[in-house]
């Protein structure tokens, strides 16, 4: 614990942090009730299937167990409530050689996950729940592409339906001649496809003064990567001719909030993609379908979505988001406006929060490393609260404005230790500690300055084997 | 021999030209894709910067906001303005909290905190109300803007809020905001 332990909370802080809390604890509770006992239930390792859905379907009366239950549609229709979200339930044979599997494309063609699987993104319960984020599980997660199922959500006045043969962008303003373009017009556009992460500005804010949520999923959900596919920004530009004196644009979303942000013209120049294409199908639709803008490395809540608007001007609009909200409050009572960066973070996965090691021996520690400023250059792993630090490996290949995947071979003696893991981007720049952050932004107010919280994250593991968040 | 020498040389040819066709195709011709948007379609869209560009005609004032507030926004943000934390609704308190933004306990609201009263008539008239956006008329959203600015103890009770006025109307937190000086100096020391 640090001596920032004991700065105030005003009520509002108060209640987003408890009921915080209290969905996570839910959301631990939930998890918990679905796990068989075994030596490892904490959450280790995958969960193995609950025994009461086996009953579920007996109880339901399929007519006949096995492979002839999954060929018909209804049986299995019957029992998705029993199965996970995503998930379709099926009758589990006991010996799976000894008799015939589901028929080909029995599942209407679009595949779902195992009913075996059950992470889910959980909501940050604000009272209202068409303004709400939900948290990416990375707990759960291997690899280092985010399923679209799970990618984590922000809205602002619910998710839309939009049919895409109707949906327009709009281009205009400090252009020589404004247009239209339909979706079918975009996609005859060469095309570019790149992994970026996006990360909300947000994520981590209940961890500026204690450690409060207690899984990695709450202290850092707000993270996701995808392969986006879509149309370069300076594509769309050179087809429409820039006006002299442009410096910003407006992106404008079709959702209820119409939501608003502006950008710089320089960064839609440099790599804004205008993308329809999410790991390889349709951009979900909560991620924007049919079209939204990717802002490698800005705060997720500039990367517009449902967009269809880009309205070129000389100055920014000073939009709601960009005033009232994503900006940062720091202890002078001035604000940062304009943060757009996303700044070079890690946090190691396994183990993590809530999680509980059989016992001595050896773990592979993995977690996710990025920067919104470029590839990561190196990533180090301290099993004693930051004193030395070992280089990680990087399981992946490092590309630009993206995540890798780091592991750490650590064989556990038993004691006590506090696990961490720290950044350094392609710039040079090294992923802070929080004492670093909060005595350049101050402590005031409820989160610190909220968002934009970069800071090293420590998990301590006790002699137990237990894993709980700390500061050290 | 012979065959090998000509398809050298129709190599060399293609290596040759091939960049320059390249090249006078993205000089002379655009894909030409999409269609012209016209100022009718373009009329429809709006976003107000802080000079006030693009503020529509019409006009408002607290007296007839005051009637507009308890009608169509009372209920999520309170009757005095105060904020409505309750389940379902979670609307934002909207003045107060003056003095606030450097203390240990800051309040950010729109007479806190908002740097600009344009931004105030965009966002109204853009997402609000929660569930019915977009249906207020242009005057119904200047009076409404009057009413919150005239109950933050911003503007007069009496003034007329419209796109001659609202641009004019100074902020308490005008200059609370500063451009981000990131990466910070002090992580490189």
């Amino acid at each position: 614990m640090n001596d920032t332990s004991n700065v105030l909370f005003d009520d509002e802080a108060l209640r987003i942090i408890e009921k915080m809390k209290t969905a996570e604890a839910r959301h631990l509770a939930e998890r918990r009730a679905q796990e068989e006992e075994c030596a490892c239930k904490e959450g280790m390792f995958p969960t193995r299937a609950p025994t009461d859905r086996r009953a579920f379907l007996r109880a339901a009366g399929t007519a006949a167990g096995g492979a002839a239950a999954a060929l018909l549609p209804g049986a299995a229709r019957a029992a998705d409530s029993k199965a996970p979200p995503g998930a379709q339930y099926f009758d589990v044979p006991a010996d799976p050689t000894k008799e015939l599997g589901r028929a080909v494309a029995a599942d209407g063609g679009y595949g779902s996950r195992s009913q075996f699987e059950s992470e889910v993104r959980w909501r940050f319960p604000t009272a209202n729940e068409y303004t709400s984020w939900s948290m990416t599980p990375l707990d759960k997660m291997v690899g280092n592409l985010t399923a679209s199922g799970l990618h984590f959500e922000r809205h602002h006045g619910g998710i839309p339906t939009i049919d895409p043969s109707k949906h327009m962008l709009f281009v205009h303003g400090m252009v020589d001649s404004a247009k239209k373009f339909t979706m079918a017009d975009l996609k005859r556009f060469p095309s570019v496809t790149r992994k970026y992460f996006i990360e909300c500005s947000g994520n981590g804010l209940t961890e500026w003064n204690k450690p409060t949520l207690k899984t990695v999923q709450g202290t850092h959900g707000l993270i996701s990567t995808s392969e986006w596919t879509g149309v370069q920004f300076a594509v769309i530009a050179r087809e429409i001719g820039l006006k002299d004196g442009g410096t910003w644009v407006l992106a404008e979303g079709a959702d209820a909030a119409v939501m608003t942000r502006s950008i710089p013209l320089e960064k839609m120049l440099k790599d804004a993609i205008l993308a329809y294409g999410q790991n390889g199908e349709a951009i979900r639709p909560e991620q924007g379908y049919p079209l939204r803008l990717m802002l490698p490395g800005y705060e997720g809540n500039t990367h517009i979505k449902w967009l269809r608007r880009l309205e070129i001007s000389d100055k920014p609009f000073m939009t709601r988001e960009e005033t009232s909200k994503y900006t940062d409050l720091l202890a002078t009572g001035k604000a940062r406006q304009f943060s757009f960066d996303m700044e070079a973070k890690s946090v190691i996965t396994f183990p993590s929060g809530e999680m509980k090691l059989p016992g001595p021996g050896f773990y592979s520690v993995s977690g996710l490393a990025w920067s919104g400023r470029g590839r990561v250059q190196s990533v180090d792993v301290s099993v004693d609260a930051g004193k030395t630090w070992y280089p990680a490996r990087l399981d992946t290949v490092a590309e630009p404005i993206c995540t890798v995947r780091f592991s750490f071979p650590w064989m556990w003696d038993g004691k006590p230790a506090v696990l961490q893991s720290r950044c350094t981007d392609e710039t040079g720049y090294v992923q802070p500690t929080l004492k670093e952050l909060i005595a350049i932004r101050g402590s005031n107010g409820p989160f610190g300055s909220i968002y934009h919280l970069n800071a090293i994250q420590s998990w301590a593991v006790a002699a137990d084997g237990s894993v709980t968040n700390v500061h050290a | 021999m012979c065959t090998r020498n000509i398809l050298l040389a129709a190599a060399c040819v293609g290596l040759v030209l091939a960049p320059l066709c390249v090249r006078a195709q993205m000089q002379e011709a655009r894909y030409g894709f999409g269609t012209p948007a016209s100022p009718e379609e373009l009329a429809k869209f709006m976003a107000i910067p802080a000079d006030g560009r693009g503020l529509p005609n019409g006009s408002g004032n607290a007296a007839k906001g005051a009637k507009l507030y308890a009608e169509n926004c009372a209920a999520c943000h309170g009757d005095r303005l105060e904020g409505n934390p309750a389940k379902g609704i979670g609307g934002d308190k909207l003045i107060g909290g003056r003095g606030s933004l450097a203390t240990k306990t800051p309040v950010k609201t729109v007479e806190s905190y908002w740097p600009y009263a344009t931004t105030l008539f965009d966002y109204v008239k853009r997402s609000m109300p929660f569930a019915t956006p977009g249906s207020l008329s242009d005057d119904d959203v200047y009076s409404v803007v009057a009413y919150i600015l005239s109950e933050a103890k911003i503007i007069q009770p009496t003034d007329t809020m419209s796109a001659a006025t609202l641009p004019k109307v100074t902020m308490p937190n005008r200059s609370g905001f500063e451009p981000d000086p990131r990466p910070e100096l002090q992580l490189y020391r």
